[in-house]
């Protein structure tokens, strides 16, 4: 498609010359004129110009090369973008790629890509974060030089340290005799990408178009091989701005089928034989799944085996009601494990100890020193010394260095060759057992969340079950994660849908809830489902213009506000210094409370565009309300309940 | 000064105070306990009705005795930090857990319609 375009674009480049050298000298011609008959009205205008005087026909025409282009460099960005998919691309506008812009919205249609106007680069980034982990494929993001990526840089490590990947591309401006004074030398670098290169799995800044295609190909090949992260690609100014060559085309590459890194086969059989020899084995996934496929092969798993499986949340790695579900008993399960197998953990080392935090900080184990620990991740291939993601080292007696769920049918397979009708019958009583303890437990969970059931502020509990109640019949998605709403909604809500929930922030950035919950619910908007985002209020006071955002590109989402009026967890934090120094423990809000005034949610989403109500306060108003802001939605447009809610 | 105000009047301002601030019983003034409960930060991890969640028990009601809730709260041995003698005393913790036994145990879930359909439509 490129060549075809540059082809068509030189010859109508030599023609557009021709017509522009005869308007140029017509302008020449004009310029002669004495200032009285320039000035002369319109209607009369054209009978006092002079002819064209001898000179003019031979002069020579000014450069008009240099003041247009038919064909930036930028347009062939735009196919690059194009030839890899890309749907959309967030930005805060920046002079640094202005050129790449344009050509977005002119020459590219402004469609696949569509721009996306954010108003900050942290949310283009975390935009980018929340779509990619729906849609299993990133979006591009454009930040503006120095500044734009200083802005995106939390969000960017949000998103490496979740393993998302987001393609990144910043404008810049090498050569420093080309850049205008003042602001543009503040806004550029002579190495842009230091500024997160910890926090990004590869970045390149190319020195031709040709080189750009490469690099934008092995960039997105690179951001979507497991562990995936960020990519960052430099888009010089120079490389945007000027002529394409009409004489070499660059050329496009091809984007390759990606296959991720599998368990190596022996490992992979000892692991099978140890799971069918183990009296008590659990299954612990974090970031397990990458797809739907992932979480069904999880499943296949654990049913063969009839083990329990404790689910981290880093992803939606297993139906939640699912009588295998365990998460709720996590810790007794380590401890009375024989054999854990870690899939894609986080943090291994925590899942097998406890650790307390007190002034004499303590750890202690919780798995028994004999039991047997597996680990199948992707962390180690490729991991970074500075930012201290891989948390600490845990002692396993088997590392898988691959990717799990592209190592999970191998594994289903050694299991199934290794089962006897003896251990069938074993698993089926174990399963049984288990099926019976899950039942019990989400009857717990619901004697649990009666607690409070009338309180104001309303209970996290409470609002869940409200929500539920609408949720329910519709083909929802959860585009927030919950660890701050107590788990309520994985703890009583059937889900069984892998595009259901989000999953996990990564770095824990706070800022990353408003804007993800929106980019996963762009995702979710071509397949009609109803995004629901519980917001942290203290989250969301970083960047509400993302809001806006939503509005302005009429992406359906549903946000219902956890408004505790404080940045809770640090208020939590510093209760803990105050009574450890045995001193004002009446004063920890100093500093957390977003109290004195009160925050206006509601106002500031409709000052943005968002139809929106509360603060409510009465548990009796939810429903009512959630019904309101869903008929909203469903009409497919942002909406925003303000509820005044429990700390947890 | 103290000499002008009659023993009677001083018992019964003591008795109007009482009635204002909160019933006094031998387990503790309730109405106090839950000024403390909030002014302390307590309900920052067990809620403001002691039903508990992610970052701390369902204290409310209360299943220890007065002395062993004190004795949890001085030396807690889990997450949670302590409360030494010298930012609340016993008698401020009795109050506490006073409160805390006013709030009524839940209705059973099963009475509670929107806690018994966890399954998609």
């Amino acid at each position: 498609m490129g060549a075809n375009t540059v082809k068509k674009t030189s010859k109508s480049q030599v023609d557009r010359r021709g017509f522009l050298k005869t308007a140029a000298a017509g302008v020449v011609a004009t310029i002669g004129t004495t200032p009285s008959s320039a000035q002369a009205p319109q209607s009369t205008a054209a009978a006092s110009l002079p002819p064209m005087s001898k000179a003019a026909e031979t002069q020579a025409p000014p450069p008009v090369d240099a003041i247009t282009s038919d064909r930036p460099g930028s347009d062939f960005m735009v196919d690059i973008l194009k030839s890899l998919g890309v749907d959309y691309v967030c930005a805060n506008p920046g002079s640094t790629f202005r050129a790449l812009h344009e050509s977005l919205i002119n020459y590219g249609g402004n469609k696949n890509p569509e721009l996306i106007t954010c108003c900050h680069e942290e949310s283009s980034v975390a935009m980018a974060h929340g779509y990619a982990k729906v849609e299993g494929k990133p979006l591009a993001t454009l930040l503006h030089g120095t500044v734009g990526i200083q802005h995106a840089s939390m969000a960017i490590y949000n998103a490496y340290c979740d393993r998302v990947p987001v393609f990144l591309i910043a404008g810049n401006l090498l050569d420093a005799t080309m850049r205008r004074p003042g602001v543009e030398w503040l806004h550029t670098a002579q190495d842009l990408a230091t500024i997160v290169r910890d926090s990004i799995k590869w970045d390149d800044t190319p020195a031709s178009l040709e080189h750009f295609g490469e690099s934008a190909v092995r960039g997105y090949k690179i951001a979507m091989t497991p562990p995936m992260m960020p990519v960052l690609l430099i888009a010089d100014g120079s490389l945007q701005e000027n002529s394409v060559d009409p004489n070499h085309a660059p050329h496009i590459p091809r984007l390759p089928v990606i296959a991720p890194p599998q368990g190596e086969s022996g490992a992979i059989t000892e692991t099978a034989r140890l799971l069918v020899a183990a009296q008590n084995p659990v299954l612990i996934a974090d970031r397990a799944a990458r797809t739907a496929h992932g979480m069904a092969l999880l499943v296949e798993l654990a049913e063969l085996l009839q083990a329990p499986v404790i689910d981290q949340w880093g992803r939606l790695n297993f139906p939640t009601l699912h009588p295998l579900n365990h998460t709720d008993r996590a810790m007794p399960l380590v401890a009375n494990a024989d054999l854990i197998l870690g899939l894609e953990l986080t943090d291994f080392w925590g899942t097998i100890n406890s650790f307390r935090d007190q002034l004499q900080r303590s750890s202690s184990p919780i798995a028994k020193s004999d039991a047997k620990l597996i680990s199948i991740s992707a962390g180690d291939l490729y991991a970074k010394g500075n930012f201290q993601d891989l948390q600490r080292f845990p002692e396993v007696d088997l590392a898988i260095e691959a990717d799990a769920e592209a190592s999970l049918p191998s594994l289903i397979e050694a299991v199934k060759l290794l089962l006897t009708a003896d251990r069938k019958r074993t698993f089926a009583d174990r399963g049984a057992k288990l099926a019976d303890t899950r039942r019990s437990m989400l009857d717990a969970a619901r004697a649990q969340a009666a607690y409070g059931w009338d309180a104001s502020p309303i209970s996290t509990a409470r609002v869940t079950a409200e929500l539920w109640e609408q949720l329910k019949g519709e083909d929802w998605a959860l585009v927030s994660e919950t660890a701050f709403f107590s788990n309520w909604p994985l703890r009583l809500w059937d889900v069984n849908k892998y595009y259901q929930y989000i999953g996990g922030q990564g770095g824990y950035g706070v800022g990353y809830g408003a804007p993800a919950a929106i980019g996963a619910a762009l995702a979710h908007r071509k397949h009609g489902r109803i995004p629901v985002n519980i917001q942290n209020d203290g989250d969301l006071m970083y960047a509400p213009g993302v809001l806006w955002t939503a509005a302005h590109h009429r992406i359906p989402i549903l946000n219902v506000m956890h408004n505790n009026r404080a940045y809770h967890q640090e208020k939590m934090h510093i209760q803990r210094m105050a009574n450890r120094h045995q001193r004002g423990i009446t004063r920890a809000s100093i500093g957390t409370s977003l109290e004195d005034p009160n925050i206006d949610y509601a106002k500031i989403a409709a000052g943005m565009g968002v139809y929106a109500e509360g603060p409510i306060s009465n548990p009796a108003d939810l429903g009512p309300a959630i019904r309101r802001a869903l008929d909203v939605v469903r009409r497919g447009e942002p909406a925003l309940i303000d509820v005044l809610t429990q700390p947890r | 000064m103290k000499n002008l105000i009659p023993k009677g009047f001083a018992v019964l301002t003591l008795l109007a105070a009482s009635l204002l601030h909160g019933q006094r019983n031998d387990s503790g003034n309730t109405g106090n306990g839950k000024r403390l409960f909030v002014q302390n930060g307590c309900y920052e991890c067990h809620g403001y009705v002691g039903q508990g969640g992610a970052a701390g028990a369902r204290i409310a009601p209360s299943s220890m005795v007065a002395e062993g809730f004190i004795r949890y709260v001085r030396r807690p041995f889990g997450q949670m930090p302590p409360y030494t003698e010298k930012v609340m005393s016993d008698s401020e913790l009795t109050d506490v857990w006073a409160y805390l036994n006013t709030l009524p145990a839940a209705k059973p879930a099963a009475e509670i319609p929107l806690l018994n359909d966890s399954h998609s439509k």
